[in-house]
């Protein structure tokens, strides 16, 4: 078979062309919006945001309204309330995040549960994108293409928020209020990737790509443009391997996004695990011991088996440490 | 800019029986001062003495819980949206990680004057430049910000700062970590930017370098033991009741 029969061939069904269009404007928005979160140390919270939609969406089923509105009112409202416990209570982010997240699933699950034959869980939990209609491919498009240009409207603005919150607050930029925004676009993005490849995996496209550009470059603007190009390779990809090798393509897409990772992972300069390994050899060799000088400085801080390299912020990543007294 | 003359004769700061408390915690107690333009103020006590947390309340990022504070006459969040105010991280405040350059960090000082999505023109840039060029940092402009000495990480918030066009800059133990030659430089910087007519507040633990860096200091331990010119404010007296009987050098900070 040759190569352009090879790609064609999947795009002559309507239903594979759908799957394409919902997983692209999904990896797309989630891979612009992953480069502020992973940023930020937001990633848990994209996680939380994801299940703690499932009672909106099993509502929404039950009521007869579009799915998207329940699941943006339970993500919007997720958020909302990990920060009212957060700011009322000495317990630390991660630690409400799981409280919440949990809750509010497993309330999913129950009403799941008490109306078993209106809902599929699978679906929902996992995503069925083969079987999406052309009215839902619309939304998704429609919702993505807003969020994706009020977070590019705003993307001096985000990166500013996710760097340095202090300076963002005494030029007068309302913190809280962008926070807000970025939350508030998170749930959208949630809500919008959902179709693609469901409530568990959601976060992989919240969080990988964004990681993946991380580790090749040191300018945030190219950062955006990797994740973006990345993404768009690893969700056409995942499509085609769902189709030819009969898996899943949610989660065919999300291991096409690990695959990318783990090969930036080990052959990136100068980071890349490959790299390091060469370098402590040869270093070895001369008898030089370890060699922190080199080209790179991201990780220049971080001792030898720290964990977290150059992430020890003092802030609390959701609501920063301190009230505003006159905002 | 050009200063009207309400602006040169009104206090930067005046801080008003200021308190402030984290639960439990009274970090200020009834603290009352008043800094002139023009004026770089050294603000010295031990460990836990409230330095941050004064920054924090001029900054208003805590809420008193009595007293209040104005800059530049205004109420601080007018302050703040007037750009008068600039603030310099402590270096383990920032993730150095993060992928921006020297010049786009120097940008964000401007931020405050640009429209809703922060596009540059023309004069934008050059404020930039000669920011940059201010701080020594113009050829290392692109360079990550955590590919840079200390010394230089320092300086590229001061140049933030110089290109937002502060009146006010509130510096919090900017010579942590710093060797003797980045901080001569940064403290001859400082005073340039002092006879421009701007107002310098700066926490110190160092003891010996406040007369040189300061026109006057304020000798902190929860409320303000102290305040005046150097010389005045460093007596043996008030050091021994702002850093206890025994240490009249107290330990730096790790
Ligand atoms: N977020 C907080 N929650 C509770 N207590 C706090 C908090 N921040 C500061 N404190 C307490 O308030 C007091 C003043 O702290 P502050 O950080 O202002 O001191 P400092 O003079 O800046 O100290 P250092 O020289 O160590 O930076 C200390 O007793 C400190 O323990
Ligand atoms: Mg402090």
């Amino acid at each position: 078979m040759d190569v352009l029969a090879f790609l064609l061939e999947p795009l002559q069904y309507g239903f594979l062309t759908r799957a394409l269009a919902v997983t692209l404007a999904a990896a797309v928005v989630a891979a612009v919006l992953s480069c502020w979160l992973i940023l930020m140390g937001f990633s848990l919270m994209g996680d939380a945001v994801s299940h703690a939609v499932l009672p909106g969406v099993a509502l929404a089923y039950i009521v007869g309204i579009p799915f998207s509105i329940g699941a943006f009112v339970f993500g919007a409202g997720a958020v909302a309330l990990i920060g009212i416990v957060r700011s009322t209570t000495r317990l630390k982010a991660d630690t409400v995040i799981g409280v919440v997240f949990t809750a509010l699933f497993a309330s999913g699950l129950a009403i799941v549960s008490a109306t078993p034959s209106q809902i599929d869980l699978m679906h929902i939990l996992f995503g069925n994108v083969l079987g999406v209609s052309a009215g839902e491919v619309w939304q998704v498009l429609v919702l993505g293409a807003v969020t994706l240009v009020v977070l590019l409207l705003k993307r001096r603005d985000l990166t500013l928020l996710a760097f340095d919150r202090t300076h963002a607050h005494v030029i007068g930029i309302n913190t809280r209020r962008l926070s807000a925004l970025l939350l508030g676009l998170l749930a959208l993005t949630v809500v919008v990737g959902l179709q693609a490849v469901g409530i568990i995996l959601v976060v992989a496209m919240l969080v990988t790509p964004g990681a993946t550009a991380f580790l090749l470059t040191r300018s945030f603007d190219r950062m955006l443009v990797l994740s973006v190009s990345l993404t768009v390779v690893a969700s056409v990809a995942g499509i085609y391997a769902s189709y030819y090798l009969d898996i899943s393509t949610g989660a065919a897409v999300v291991l096409c996004q690990a695959l990318v990772f783990t090969v930036v992972y080990l052959v990136a300069r100068p980071d890349g695990l490959l790299w390091q390994l060469g370098r402590r050899r040869r270093s070895g060799r001369t008898g030089r011991g370890s060699s922190p000088a080199r080209s790179g400085g991201a990780v220049e801080a971080a001792p030898p088996g720290d964990p977290l390299p150059g992430r020890a912020r003092t802030g609390d990543p959701l609501t920063g440490t301190a009230r505003s007294s006159d905002a | 800019m050009t200063l009207t003359d309400t602006q040169r004769t009104t206090p930067v700061i005046e801080v008003d029986r200021l308190g402030v408390t984290y639960g439990q915690v009274r970090a200020l107690q009834d603290v009352s001062l008043s800094l002139a333009p023009g004026r770089i103020c050294a603000l010295i006590g031990v460990n836990g003495s409230g330095k941050s947390t004064l920054f924090k309340a001029l900054m208003g990022l805590v809420a008193p819980d009595t007293g209040g504070v104005s800059l530049f006459g205004l109420p601080i969040a007018d302050a703040r949206r007037r750009q008068l105010v600039a603030y310099m991280p402590q270096t383990e405040d920032v993730d150095w990680t993060f992928p921006v350059s020297v010049a786009d960090v120097v940008t964000m000082g401007i931020y405050g004057r640009l429209g809703p999505t922060r596009r540059l023109r023309e004069a934008d840039r050059t404020a930039v430049d000669v920011a940059l060029d201010r701080v020594g940092l113009a050829e290392l402009r692109r360079r990550q910000i955590g590919q840079l000495s200390g010394g230089q990480r320092k300086r590229v918030f001061i140049a933030r700062s110089i290109a937002q066009d502060a009146r006010l800059l509130l510096l919090d133990e900017p010579f942590a970590g710093v060797d003797r030659t980045s901080e001569r430089t940064m403290v001859s910087l400082l005073k340039t930017l002092r006879d421009e007519g701007r107002s310098v507040l700066v926490s110190t633990h160092d003891l010996a370098g406040a007369p040189a860096l300061s026109d006057e200091a304020i000798l902190l331990h929860g409320s303000v033991l102290a305040h005046g010119r150097p010389a005045e404010v460093l007596t043996p007296d008030n050091l021994a009741r702002a850093f206890g009987q025994a240490a009249t050098t107290p330990e730096d900070e790790a």
